[in-house]
């Protein structure tokens, strides 16, 4: 036999052994439109944020904090492979920083609208109690490496929408600690510098809920190429998600 | 079948660690991309964005939080340039700034020269406020000074005027400017007219109950609350009321706005 026989005859065999496994639609367009804008976002925001970060690698607790003070975190500059731009310049990363926050913003908002009106975060985000339940069996599963599949496989399970729910947290705490850094925004809305404990802490929590999505991401992309790459990457751009069957 | 994920799984993160470690910035080409005009044209948009916005949020000329006594920073770091030098300026220190003009002109009906002492019998206002800085920093300073507005006043603002630009004994010329030719080293800043008649924005003389001192802008120096501090300029000689910067040192505004840092610092 022929390669080319041979391939034939394989792709023929993955082609039946795929039409076997359900395929569904899982991502509507606008989830799937807003995460990769999401992506580009959130990716220059980390870059151009630590290119900021490093004109004063020093972050305090309350309203002041400079040289003189005891910081909360003492930071080392990052990597010029870390940043945008590579090379450091405090008025061009704040440049990427504010255009892409405004599309950070904006994005948000088009997610949060369409997600509450189309209940997509009350029926696949939000954990019921039977989900809260089976967080404990969920994170042993996770260890495991064990996936869902079968029917299981069409809904997050409960570690996910916890992930899911606590990076929407995150971006908007992002957005609020971000604009409590602007002494202009302050004027206008002095409680929210007060409720983030001051203008310093609000920096801090600035940097950490950046960390925790950090974290985020990684987890994730770990899980995306554990449970099948391709398609799980396809399933967010054309919405077409193959269900793992039960004997996979 | 989870071997074989787990040896995805590592090709994935091989594969992506590669990927990160060409660096973030190379990934987008963000370094050609910062240095093209018209991709700074479309950041630069996001200013204005800013701009609309803060000035709509702030149509009601709300005031910056002020703090009590006990909040002000033991150290109040002071940054750009620590003592002006030169013999001018040495002369006016050793003098205690008996002899320093503050002049007030351009678009305006009764130009304006008053001595610090003519500054000092006016009405003043007291304030503790936060200074936050482009870097990231803050400090807490207690400021007593001449509200801009009243300066305006009696200087008669004419019609026309849109900005209102100090002139500073300082020269920083280390720095290059951007986009062009190398702007003279001087300091000067510029602010909006909705910014200039804000009740808090001072011509100010005392920093925590005694006369400024050379390192924080002696003898006078700008405070406009709502905005980040290279819009506090110090060592405050000339305040000219224009109708456009566009003519005057790099084009942008200010010392640090010839550099690339946005006029509107509100964020």
């Amino acid at each position: 036999m022929s390669t080319s026989a041979a391939e034939a005859v394989s792709e023929t065999a993955s082609r039946n052994a795929r039409a076997h496994r359900e395929v569904i639609h899982r991502h509507a367009w606008p989830v799937r439109l807003t995460h990769w804008i999401n992506a580009l976002t959130i990716f220059i925001m980390v870059g151009s944020g630590l290119n900021i970060l490093n004109a004063h690698p020093r972050l305090y607790w309350g309203q002041a904090g400079a040289d003189f003070d005891k910081p909360f975190l003492a930071l080392h500059s990052w990597p010029d492979w870390l940043t945008i731009p590579s090379y450091t310049d405090l008025a061009d990363a704040r440049h990427w920083h504010f255009f892409f926050a405004w599309i950070l913003v904006v994005n948000c908002a088009v997610y949060l609208t369409w997600s509450l009106a189309r209940r997509h975060i009350q029926r696949d985000l939000w954990p019921t109690a039977k989900d809260l339940r089976a967080i404990p069996r969920s994170i042993i599963d996770h260890i495991k490496l064990r996936h869902p599949k079968g029917e299981a496989a069409k809904r997050y399970n409960v570690l996910q929408r916890l992930a899911y729910l606590g990076l929407l947290t995150l971006l908007i705490g992002m957005v609020l600690t971000g604009l409590s850094m602007s002494p202009g925004f302050d004027a206008f809305a002095p409680w929210l510098v007060v409720v983030l404990g001051g203008r310093q802490s609000a920096r801090t929590l600035h940097f950490l809920f950046a960390s925790a999505i950090v974290l985020f991401i990684a987890v994730h992309l770990i899980e995306v190429v554990l449970a099948g790459p391709i398609n799980e990457v396809r399933s967010m751009i054309t919405g077409r998600y193959a269900v793992p069957r039960e004997h996979d | 079948m989870t071997i074989i994920t787990r040896r995805q799984a590592l090709i994935g993160g091989i594969a992506g660690s590669g990927l990160l470690l060409t660096g973030c910035s190379r990934i987008f080409q963000a370094d050609s991309l910062t240095e093209s005009a018209s991709f700074q044209r479309v950041l630069a948009a996001a200013q204005s964005w800013t701009l609309a916005t803060q000035r709509l949020l702030l149509a009601g000329g709300q005031m910056a939080t002020e703090y009590k006594p006990s909040d002000i920073s033991p150290h109040f770091k002071a940054n750009g340039t620590y003592n002006p030098g030169g013999e001018y300026y040495n002369r006016n220190v050793a003098q205690g700034f008996a002899n320093w003009r503050l002049r007030i002109d351009g678009l305006v009906t009764h130009p304006l020269s008053l001595s610090v002492a003519d500054l000092r019998r006016l009405p003043a206002r007291s304030q503790i406020t936060r200074h936050d800085c482009v870097e990231g920093w803050s400090a807490i300073g207690g400021w007593t000074g001449v509200p801009l507005a009243l300066l305006l006043r009696a200087a008669g603002v004419r019609s026309g005027t849109r900005y209102v630009v100090f002139y500073c004994a300082d020269n920083l010329d280390g720095e290059p400017s951007k986009g062009g030719e190398q702007s003279p080293g001087q300091y000067y800043e510029s602010i909006g007219l909705i910014d200039a008649m804000h009740p808090q924005t001072l011509i100010a003389y005392d920093m925590n109950g005694k006369p400024l001192d050379v390192a924080h802008g002696a003898p006078l120096r700008l405070r406009v609350e709502r905005q980040l501090g290279y819009k506090q300029a110090k060592y405050i000689q000339r305040i000219q009321v224009v109708s456009d910067f566009r003519s005057i040192s790099g084009g942008h505004g200010g010392y640090w706005e010839d550099r690339g840092y946005d006029w509107y610092a509100g964020i």
